[in-house]
């Protein structure tokens, strides 16, 4: 039989950290009473992200994502939600900028702050997939800026 | 059993011998672009390195040239729908163009407030968009016929919207999505009693069957040449000719004039009065050469192998666990087109696992988010057709459809 994974530029897209992601979702329940509910769609693939997010003193003290869409869509969001767990809200914005960047604008090798989120590093090279990774971090953006704004509902566009 | 020879046409596409990712290349994604057989490509050099001018108005050699082989393709253009002549052809850039031609050059002078145009949720957005925009200009009210679970139109709409304040039924006539052929000879009938005109999207149909347009009466046809075996970039728009007479021009500039003062013109005859400024000349040249073509092969036989594909193909899908195709049951209702679904799993990554095993498919909306909306999918994986492919390709297509299954349901485990 062939290799399931039979070319390097395939293993590279998906990761194994990225294909657990997608297969076992983590906070996945929705929160129960969030500050902020972001919402993200892509509409040219329909991928769909639910954002939940809470803060206590200027930290993300609890968050939630749940959705539909394609793999990199889906584990991207899981790993948002422990990588953003207890950060301060500017560390978060300056993820958000980090992650984005990698894909957007790749620079030789993904900065350490970023760490596991480097499996997302080889999304960068399928230009039609970039949206389906930055969808629930462009969401969160969105939900930050709400945040700002006193909560309630952000809805973003990918 | 096919009447195509599909080991000799694969010899005469180069493409097809290359490989993708270290496999041979299997491309079923002829419903977004066909591939080009050799003489259409030798066609296109040859006009560059032979015969390449600018047309109707050269006085030399080769612009006497380029403008009779470029008026040869619309001769043939016309021969090839059963069209009365070759000024009812005009040459655009792509389907999409010869409808936007249409929704404006008729639509604007045509439609009143409270007109009626009925469409289908089956249609491409090139069947859509251009509709929307005419209607928001003129006040005219989009209608849209409705589709069973098999993805069929159903006729008790059909019946129910075409009306007398309709004025145009623009339909496809075979969904780039769910494969479905329309009956738009019925529909054409029914409108033209009840007053209206009718436009048929044939993108998808007039590459894989036979079509006549005075069979179908049909007033507006309009197609691309690259779904065809021609290059990109060329369009056609066959109409009636006393609509075109009536119709005013789309698009204003040199070539689609006959006299200009400096502040009005008078317009050329159809079909030029709709072709405004230098055309795609070697492109429509090399687009000849792509219906002699099929005219070699015949249409008919075109037909017959794609039905024989499209038979294998969803008696092979249906036994593969986890596959939801949509659209007609019967092959016999369908052309060379199937969408389908696999589990949960996202068709962009089952694109990209096919992609990986050398086979090219389609995944997404297909430019058809409202029948997107109305399957309850946001998107599906496509395969689809033509002359060129075979029996066996499919047994890739099954065997990449396994592999996605494996690699996205299969429980986490370590990495070795």
């Amino acid at each position: 039989m062939r290799p399931l994974v039979p070319e390097p530029e395939f293993d590279e897209l998906y990761r194994e950290l990225i294909l657990d992601h997608y297969r076992s979702p983590r906070h996945r329940e929705p929160l129960a009473e969030p500050d902020v509910v972001a919402e993200g769609y892509n509409p040219l693939c329909g991928d769909e992200v639910e954002l939940r997010l809470s803060f206590e003193n200027g930290a993300v003290s609890g968050v939630s994502c749940r959705g539909r869409g394609c793999s990199i869509s889906q584990a991207s969001g899981s790993m948002l939600t422990e990588v953003i767990i207890g950060k301060e809200v500017e560390e978060a914005r300056r993820l958000i900028a980090l992650f984005t960047k990698m894909l957007t604008e790749p620079e030789g090798e993904p900065p350490a702050e970023l760490g596991d989120l480097e499996a997302f590093q080889g999304v960068a090279k399928f230009p039609v997939r970039v949206k389906c990774a930055t969808l629930a971090w462009h969401t969160l953006e969105d939900g930050l800026k709400q945040r700002d704004q006193g909560g309630g509902v952000a809805r973003h566009e990918e | 059993m096919s009447r195509l020879d599909s080991e000799r046409i694969r010899g005469d596409f180069p493409i097809l011998q290359r490989e993708v990712h270290g496999r041979p290349l299997v491309y079923f994604d002829s419903a977004a672009t066909s591939q080009k057989p050799r003489a259409v490509i030798d066609a296109l050099v040859h006009y560059y390195e032979h015969y390449n001018a600018n047309i109707h108005r050269g006085i030399h050699a080769l612009a006497e040239e380029a403008t009779a082989r470029y008026e040869e393709t619309r001769q043939k253009v016309a021969d090839f729908i059963g069209a009365p002549g070759p000024e009812c052809i005009v040459f655009t850039r792509n389907t999409t163009e010869s409808i936007n031609l249409v929704a404006n050059a008729w639509g604007r002078k045509r439609l009143k407030p409270g007109d009626e145009i009925v469409l289908s949720v089956m249609e491409h957005h090139s069947n859509l968009v251009p509709w929307q925009l005419i209607a928001q200009a003129t006040g005219a009210r989009l209608r849209h016929i409705d589709i069973d679970d098999e993805g069929r139109l159903r006729w008790d709409d059909v019946e129910r919207l075409v009306g007398e304040g309709t004025k145009l039924v623009a339909i496809t006539q075979m969904s780039n999505v769910l494969g479905t052929i329309n009956p738009v000879r019925e529909i054409a009938g029914l409108a033209h009693q009840r007053g209206a005109l009718v436009l048929v999207d044939g993108a998808q149909s007039v590459p894989h069957g036979p079509v006549d347009v005075q069979e179908l009466d049909c007033d507006f046809l309009a197609f691309s040449a690259h779904k065809m075996l021609g290059p990109t970039g060329v369009g056609v728009l066959y109409a009636r000719r006393e609509l075109l007479e009536e119709m005013d021009p789309f698009l204003g500039g040199g070539e689609m004039i006959r006299r200009v003062r400096l502040d009005e013109a008078t317009w050329n005859d159809v079909p030029w009065k709709f072709e405004a400024g230098t055309p795609n000349i070697g492109d429509v040249c090399a687009f000849g050469a792509a219906l002699d073509y099929l005219e070699g092969l015949g249409m008919e036989n075109v037909r017959a192998h794609e039905l024989e594909l499209v038979r294998a193909a969803l008696r092979r899908l249906s036994q593969v666990s986890g596959v939801t195709v949509y659209g007609p049951e019967s092959p016999e209702a369908r052309g060379g087109v199937i969408a389908f679904n696999l589990e949960e799993i996202h068709p962009h990554d089952l694109g990209t696992v096919l992609d990986r095993h050398g086979i090219a498919i389609r995944a997404g909306h297909h430019c058809a988010q409202p029948l997107m909306t109305r399957l309850g999918v946001v998107a599906t994986a496509r395969a689809s057709f033509y002359v060129y492919n075979t029996v066996d390709e499919l047994d890739s297509l099954v065997e990449g459809i396994e592999a996605t299954r494996r690699l996205f349901s299969a429980p986490a485990r370590t990495r070795a």
